[in-house]
């Protein structure tokens, strides 16, 4: 990786696809083990996640959050930092936005929604700010904060959502954000809402922000070499902080999209581990944007194809979730791939 | 005042403490053997999945709990080597190794559990490990009633503590693994095996947290559900820390965070929310490394893949 390089080389598109094939080869196993045909149920999981108008918008909604995390694991890396604070992150950022979305009734939704929107950026953008300013002032390593404080947000929640802003009868949820505040569905009956121009935005911008300004550059450069960084004049506690911010803010969306356009309210430990699974898009999108896409795609169809198999096979759906492992693991090791590769071309 | 601090401090709170510091205990032992030897291990919460459910079938097949805690260290194991052979041989990203095994264990999990019992959620029940007595111990007034009668794992974590302490600090192998996590170039010019002194510290990393995870399934409860060690491996990694990556003082962590966890339906009592009490862990282990009790220092080649020149 050059620090100039805006697009892919072409091993950066084939270990991941390398990656993903042999996830599936070792999935393969396990259906064998629960005496199922791999090549059906691969068929009958891709079929009912990618053939079809509702398929393909059920597996662009599950995509959407992913995307959001992803870009945030992502935007982190480019600066050399790990965020896997990305869940707990999504979490505050949900709640702030279903505290404006429950709060105001009357104003407008062109106010009303962007309103929840970034609060709920802002507070996922705070929250990322304190590992960052702990990294950047006293150097304590980003990762274990980032996981203590995906516990504390979760406990957090879990006190908001049965406490003050209880407003389910029995179950631990908040009541319903008034409509002015929610993100319209576009092909019901799939949850498909309008998060997914709010991904592809961030996509863009995303994009931009890191190949075409000065911040961008700056966050790259300190990823890149940060001592170099320090010595071209760049302020390497600053950009690790804004690095952060942006990190927590887009991690936060994918709270947002989730509660907003999916849920209508916030529901107590919602999230089907969003946080971690961007952290296995990242890696598969290796850190670009397109990327990123791409893979938040892939395992969209993967949890959405995963109901479908569950149903008509007898693979339990949790084969998909041993996928999205080995995938990161595959795609963490680059020299496994690289040896493959070799091998191959020696052969 | 008096009556209050009874009523949070009495044997029955301290006993129930001790409890839940067990599974505790185990796991961040585990996690020192890795990280002393300069391999971070945030895969414990999924080694110690894998142990609770393989401690639990390993019971349920045998009928022999004792069985399926052989059965919980070797599953721990194995996953301790899947992340020595990432994180050490392919040099894979030592928290992305980690995360993924926690994701792993998760889905391996639920896909046995329902493929093997067809249920979604709890395994049916299986036989335990005993509950023990020590006699004499039991018949002193207070400490009898808070250590006196325990499971035999409660006791085994609590030798375990002073055998890993003798381990890493009195012996040539303690030293030899502290040392790699140090500075694996200074260990390796003195003729120590760097790759192999990790390769076996993370394997005993995965066997204790899988340990931690059969006392869940086998020792605490008798039988296995869904995610049931529920952030516990990420507890002990906070233990391991605030105890600054000594034995002693992850155990002293570890009851620590096993009180807190033990006191929290009781000030819940008194208008405290228990979710607030529940932070208190992570909220002491984030103060702790930004060095405000006492600064907790990680080993210094914590992260970094050793390539031989």
């Amino acid at each position: 990786m050059k620090l100039e390089q805006s697009s892919l080389t072409s091993r950066e598109i084939i270990t991941p696809i390398i990656s993903v094939i042999l996830a599936l080869l070792v999935g393969a196993v396990f259906i064998l083990i629960v005496g199922e045909n791999p090549i059906e149920a691969y068929w009958v999981l891709f079929s009912n996640s990618l053939i079809g108008v509702s398929s393909i918008a059920a597996t662009l909604q599950r995509a959407t959050p992913l995307i959001f995390t992803g870009l945030a694991v992502a935007f982190a890396f480019r600066c050399g930092l790990f965020n896997i604070g990305a869940e707990g992150q999504l979490y505050v950022g949900a709640m702030a936005a279903v505290i404006v979305g429950v709060s105001f009734s009357g104003i407008p939704k062109v106010i009303h929604l962007p309103m929840a929107i970034i609060a709920g950026m802002l507070a996922g953008g705070l929250w990322a700010s304190i590992p960052g300013l702990l990294k950047a002032k006293l150097g304590v390593h980003e990762v274990i904060n980032t996981i203590m404080m995906n516990f504390i947000a979760y406990f957090l929640t879990d006190y908001l959502v049965t406490g003050p802003f209880h407003g389910g009868r029995w179950t631990p949820e908040t009541a319903r954000v008034f409509p002015t505040a929610e993100l319209s569905r576009l092909f019901p009956p799939t949850r498909l809402n309008t998060g997914i121009f709010i991904a592809i935005a961030a996509i863009i911008l995303v994009y931009f922000i890191l190949w075409r300004t000065r911040f961008g550059y700056e966050i790259r450069a300190v990823g890149f070499n940060p001592t170099a960084a320090e010595y071209g004049g760049i302020s390497v506690s600053r950009n690790m902080v804004m690095a952060m911010v942006f990190s927590g803010a887009l991690a936060s969306l994918a709270g947002v999209e989730q509660i907003l356009g999916v849920h209508g309210r916030f529901i107590q430990r919602f999230s089907p581990d969003l946080g971690f699974m961007g952290i296995a898009v990242a890696l598969l999108g290796k850190n670009h944007p397109v990327g990123v896409f791409f893979a938040a795609v892939l395992f969209g169809a993967l949890r959405t194809g995963a109901a479908a198999m569950d149903r008509l096979t007898d693979v339990p759906r949790e084969l998909v979730v041993i996928i999205q492992a080995l995938i990161i693991m595959f795609v963490a090791a680059e020299e496994l791939t690289r040896r493959l590769i070799q091998r191959r071309r020696r052969a | 005042m008096w009556d209050y601090l009874v009523y949070f401090v009495n044997a029955t709170v301290l006993a129930a403490a001790l409890r839940m510091a067990t599974p505790l205990i185990f796991t961040s032992l585990g996690g020192i053997f890795a990280e002393r030897s300069g391999v971070i291990n945030i895969g414990l919460e999924g080694m110690m999945l894998i142990g609770a459910f393989t401690g639990m079938l390993t019971s349920y097949f045998t009928g022999q709990p004792w069985l399926g805690l052989i059965g919980a260290l070797i599953a721990g194991a194995l996953m301790g080597l899947v992340h020595a052979v990432a994180a050490v041989t392919y040099k894979v990203n030592q928290v992305v190794s980690g995360t993924a095994i926690n994701i792993f264990a998760v889905g391996v999990t639920v896909f046995l559990l329902r493929w093997i019992f067809d249920v979604a959620g709890t395994s049916p029940s299986v036989s335990r490990v005993p509950v023990v007595t020590i006699p004499l111990v039991n018949r002193i007034p207070v400490i009898g009633q808070i250590i006196g009668t325990h499971n035999i794992m409660v006791y085994l974590a609590l030798v375990l503590v002073v055998i890993v302490h003798i381990f890493l600090f009195k012996t040539v192998w303690g030293l030899r693994l502290r040392s790699v996590g140090e500075h694996p170039k200074a260990a390796d010019t003195v003729g120590i095996d760097v790759f192999l002194t990790r390769y076996l510290a993370v394997i005993t990393s995965g066997a204790l947290a899988g340990l931690g995870g059969a006392y869940l399934s086998i020792a605490h409860l008798s039988r296995f559900g869904d995610q049931m060690t529920a952030g516990r491996g990420f507890i002990a990694l906070a233990a391991m820390i605030f105890g600054k990556w000594t034995p002693f003082g992850a155990l002293g962590a570890s009851l620590l965070f096993g009180f807190a966890n033990a006191v929290q339906m009781r000030l819940q009592e008194l208008g405290i929310p228990s979710q607030f009490v529940q932070m208190v862990p992570y909220i002491l282990t984030m103060i702790a490394l930004a060095g405000f009790i006492g600064r907790a220092t990680p080993p210094k080649a914590i992260g970094k893949p050793y390539k031989k020149e």
